[in-house]
C-alpha cells in the first residue's frame, strides 16, 4: 500500500470509499450517535487528503486514466477490440480541479452539519445522503463514458432533493424539493435522449472515443442542443433558473452549500460536453455566442432580482445565479474564440478567468451560505425586516461575512477581483459591452450585500438575542472556506498558473483528451 | 417502414407525457407525465438495439444456424434500459412521497395553489 | 502576481499601499482635537425636540433601496409576473429554451 499504488487506483479509490461509507453510516448511527459523527468526518477527510494528492500529481503530470475491471487500469482498450469497451475514468487537468472544489466544500459542509442539525430527527440519513452528493459529484466529474454520467447526475439530483426536503415540517421545504425534483428529471430524461441519438449513431459510449469519430450530423445537432438546455438548466442559467431561488432557500444551509458544488458539476458538464466531446466540429460561433448570451441574461437578470428580495438565503440564491452567469461568460467568449488565432491570447485568458471564478464561487458563495445558516440558528428566522445589531454577539460571522461579501462583490485584495479582472478584460476584447454589463452586475452585487450587512449586523440589538456566537464546528466549517479565499486573493498568480492554467489547457486541447484514452490522437 | 412505428410511438408518449407536465395542475398527474416521458425514452433506447431477424444475445443454447454475432440484437442498449427503469423507480417514489408531505402541509395538491415559494 | 493581457496585478503590492495610507490618515486624525468621552458628547440640536431613539430610525431592509426599485418598476413588474413559482411554467421555459436553441443550431444546419 504505497503512493504509487494510491495514486494509480485514486480515482476508483475516490468514488468507492464515500459510497461504501454512506451504506455504512445508517449502520453505525444505530450504534452509537458519536462514532457516527467522527466515521463521517474522518471519510470526508481522507477523500480531501486522496483528492489533494491525485490533483498535485495530475497538475505537474498527465491525466489518470482508469479502466474499471480490466487487468491494469490503463488497459482501456482490449485485445479483441479497437475503442474502449469498460467504464473509463478520466482524470485530466479540468476534473482534478472540480474534484478539489467538491471534497472541499464537501468537508466545509460536514463539519458545519455537526453542530447545525443536531437537534433533527433521522441524522443518520442525512450523513448517508451528504455522502451521495459527494460521491455523485466526484462520478459527474471524474467519468469519461457519457452513460455514466447520467448515471452519477441522477444519483446527484436525487440526493439533493431527498436533502433539501430535510426539514419537511417546515411545508415549503417539500415545495421546493418537489420543484427541484420535477424539473431536474426532466432534464435527465433529455440528457438520456441525447445519449440514445449517439449511440444509435456511432455505436460508442465513451466520451473520447465518440470525440474521436463525431461528424457533425442533424441527429448529433439535436443530440447537443438536448445536453445544452439539459445542462444549462441543471447550473442555473437565465430563464430556467427559477428552481434555483426556490430550492436553495427552504435547504438547510450546509446542504445549500453542497447544492452550489452541484450546480457546478453540472457546468463541469456542459463544458466537458461542448469542449471535448464535439469540440472543433460544432459551429464554434454559433454555440458561443448562445452561451455568452445566457451569461449576460444570469448576470443581470439574477442581481436585479436579488436585490429587492427579503428573505436573506433566496438573495443569495440569486447571486449564485449570477455569478454563474460570469463563469459562463468567460469559458464562452473562449468557446467563441476556438479555432481563431486570437485564442492563445485572448480566448486563454477568458477561460482561465471563467474557470478561476468557479472556484473562488464555491468559496465564498459556500461561506455566505453557512453565515445565512449561522444567522438562521440563532435567531429561528431568515426575514431581513425582523434581524438586526447581531454584530454585538455574533463576532467570527460578523468578520466571515465581512469577507464573503466583500470577495463577491470583486472588492481587492480577495480572489472575486483576481478572477473578474481576467474575465473583464478578455471580455471587453471581444466587444466592450460585456465588459461593461458585467461591472455593472458587480456594483449591484456589492449594493445588496451592503443591504444585508446593514440589516442583519448593523443597528441596535434585537431584544430577545442571546449571547455569544454559534457552535464551534459552525465556526471550524466557515473558517475552512475564509482560509481558502483569503490565500486564493493573496497568491492569485501562484493559484493561476499551477491549478487553473492546466486546467483550461485540458479542456481546451481535445486532441489530448483523445490521446489519452485511445492511445494516439 | 414497419420497423420504424416504435419511434413514431416513442414521439406520441413523449408528446402525451410532456402535455401532462406543461398542462395538468393536479401534481400526481404531473408525477404520471414524468413517468410517460421516461417509459417513451426507455422504448427508444430499447428500439435502438434491434436488428432484423436478431435473436437474443445469449451465447450458449442459440438456435442453429445464427451467425455470431451479426444475427443477434445489441445487448448494450438492454444494459442501458436496465439501469434507466430502476432510476426512473427511485425518481418516481421519491416525488410521490413528496406529494403525500404536500398534502399533508398544504391540504391542497393543485400547482396553482402550491407556491409560496414564489418571485 | 498574476499577469493579465493587459498589465498584471499583485494583491501584496496593493496591501502595503493600503497600510501605508491607512497610517497615514490615522496619524492625520490623531492630530486633530480630542473627541469626547462616550456618554459625554453633545446632543444634535432638533428644534427642540427629543432625538428618537435608534429602533425608530432603523431602515429595515424591504426599504432601503425603494428609489431604485421605483425607477425600475416597469421591469420589476414584469419580471415578478414571469416568477410565477408554479411548476408547470419551470418546464415550460426549459422547453422554450430547447425550442429557441433548435432554431439557432440544427436548422442552419439542415437548410444548407
Amino acid at each position: 500500500m504505497n503512493v504509487d499504488w494510491l495514486l494509480t487506483h485514486s480515482p476508483a479509490l475516490l468514488i468507492a470509499i464515500p459510497l461504501l461509507a454512506a451504506f455504512l453510516t445508517p449502520v453505525i448511527d444505530r450504534i452509537n450517535k458519536k462514532a457516527r459523527d467522527a466515521f463521517v468526518i474522518i471519510v470526508l477527510i481522507i477523500a480531501e487528503i486522496i483528492m489533494i494528492a491525485l490533483a498535485w500529481d495530475v497538475f505537474t503530470g498527465s491525466a489518470h486514466i482508469y479502466t474499471m475491471g480490466a487487468s491494469s487500469p490503463t488497459a482501456t482498450i482490449p485485445a479483441q477490440a479497437a475503442v474502449p469497451i469498460r467504464i473509463v475514468l478520466e482524470v485530466d487537468g479540468m476534473s482534478a480541479f472540480m474534484g478539489l472544489i467538491s471534497t472541499t466544500v464537501s468537508l466545509a459542509a460536514g463539519f458545519y452539519s455537526l453542530a447545525f442539525v443536531k437537534k433533527e430527527t433521522g441524522q443518520g440519513r442525512y450523513y448517508a445522503l451528504l455522502l451521495l452528493m459527494l460521491v455523485g459529484m466526484l462520478g459527474m466529474e471524474f467519468t469519461g463514458d457519457i452513460f455514466n454520467l447520467f448515471v452519477f447526475l441522477e444519483v446527484l439530483s436525487m440526493a439533493s432533493a431527498a436533502l433539501i426536503a430535510y426539514r419537511f415540517y417546515y411545508g415549503d421545504a417539500v415545495e421546493g424539493a418537489f420543484k427541484y425534483c420535477v424539473v431536474s428529471s426532466l432534464g435527465a430524461l433529455m440528457v438520456l435522449f441525447a445519449i440514445g441519438l449517439l449511440y444509435g449513431q456511432y455505436d460508442l459510449l465513451n466520451m473520447a472515443a465518440l470525440a474521436k469519430v463525431m461528424k457533425y450530423t442533424t441527429l448529433d445537432r439535436i443530440a447537443l442542443v438536448l445536453l445544452i438546455a439539459a445542462f444549462a438548466m441543471k447550473c442555473g442559467a437565465v430563464p430556467m433558473h427559477m428552481w434555483t431561488p426556490d430550492s436553495y432557500t427552504v435547504a438547510p444551509a450546509p446542504i445549500t452549500a453542497m447544492l452550489v458544488a452541484a450546480s457546478q458539476a453540472s457546468l463541469y458538464a456542459l463544458f466537458r460536453i461542448c469542449f471535448s466531446l464535439y469540440g472543433l466540429t460544432l459551429d464554434v460561433t454559433t454555440v458561443g455566442i448562445i452561451i455568452i448570451a445566457l451569461g449576460l441574461l444570469s448576470m443581470f437578470v439574477g442581481v436585479t432580482m436579488a436585490l429587492p428580495q427579503k428573505d436573506i438565503k433566496r438573495l443569495m440564491s440569486y447571486h449564485a445565479v449570477s455569478q454563474t452567469g460570469y463563469m459562463l461568460l468567460g469559458v464562452g467568449v473562449g468557446l467563441y474564440l476556438l479555432g481563431k488565432p486570437d485564442f492563445d491570447t485572448y480566448g486563454m485568458a477568458a477561460m482561465e478567468g471563467g474557470i478561476f471564478h468557479i472556484i473562488n464561487h464555491a468559496l465564498y458563495k459556500g461561506l455566505l451560505f453557512l453565515t445565512a445558516g449561522a444567522i438562521f440558528y440563532k435567531v429561528k428566522t431568515r426575514n431581513l425586516n425582523e434581524m438586526g445589531g447581531l454584530a454585538h454577539s455574533m463576532k467570527f460571522t460578523t468578520i466571515f461575512f465581512m469577507i464573503g461579501a466583500l470577495a463577491i462583490a470583486g472588492i481587492p485584495p480577495f480572489n472575486g477581483f483576481a478572477s473578474k479582472l481576467l474575465i473583464y478584460e478578455s471580455a471587453y476584447h471581444v466587444s466592450p459591452i460585456l465588459s461593461i454589463i458585467a461591472m455593472l452586475v458587480s456594483i449591484i452585487t456589492l449594493a445588496s450585500f451592503v443591504k444585508v450587512f446593514h440589516s442583519a449586523f448593523m443597528g441596535p440589538p434585537m431584544e430577545n438575542a442571546e449571547e455569544g456566537d454559534v457552535p464551534k464546528s459552525m465556526i471550524i466549517g466557515m473558517a475552512i472556506l475564509t482560509v481558502g479565499i483569503i490565500l486564493f486573493g493573496l497568491f492569485p498568480g501562484w493559484v493561476v498558473s499551477n491549478i487553473v492554467h492546466p486546467a483550461a489547457q485540458a479542456l481546451a486541447a481535445q486532441a489530448g483528451y483523445i490521446g489519452s484514452v485511445a492511445g494516439g490522437a | 417502414m414497419i420497423y420504424n412505428i416504435p419511434f413514431f410511438a416513442v414521439i406520441i408518449l413523449i408528446a402525451v407525457g410532456m402535455y401532462a407536465v406543461i398542462f395538468r395542475r393536479n401534481l400526481i398527474k404531473i408525477a404520471i407525465g414524468i413517468t410517460i416521458v421516461e417509459s417513451a425514452v426507455n422504448l427508444f433506447l430499447i428500439t435502438l438495439g434491434y436488428r432484423e431477424g436478431g435473436v437474443a444475445p445469449i451465447y450458449t443454447n442459440l438456435p442453429a444456424n445464427v451467425v455470431i454475432p451479426g444475427g443477434m440484437v445489441l445487448p448494450v442498449p438492454q444494459a442501458l434500459t436496465l439501469t434507466s427503469i430502476v432510476i426512473g423507480v427511485a425518481v418516481l417514489a421519491l416525488m410521490l412521497s413528496f406529494i403525500i408531505r404536500i398534502y399533508q402541509y398544504y391540504g391542497t395538491l393543485d400547482s396553482k395553489k402550491v407556491r409560496r415559494l414564489k418571485e | 502576481m498574476l499577469e493579465t493581457t493587459g498589465g498584471y496585478w499583485s494583491p501584496i503590492v496593493w496591501i502595503v499601499a493600503f497600510i501605508v495610507a491607512f497610517l497615514m490618515a490615522y496619524i492625520m486624525w490623531g492630530m486633530g482635537e480630542k473627541k469626547h468621552a462616550k456618554g459625554e458628547q453633545e446632543k444634535p440640536f432638533l428644534s427642540g425636540q427629543d432625538e428618537p431613539s435608534k429602533e425608530a430610525v432603523h431602515v429595515r431592509a424591504g426599504n432601503i433601496y425603494w428609489g431604485f426599485t421605483e425607477t425600475l418598476s416597469g421591469y420589476y413588474d414584469f419580471m415578478k409576473k414571469i416568477h410565477t413559482g408554479i411548476i408547470n411554467d419551470y418546464v415550460l421555459w426549459l422547453l422554450g429554451m430547447a425550442a429557441i436553441f433548435f432554431l439557432a443550431i440544427v436548422l442552419p444546419g439542415v437548410i444548407m
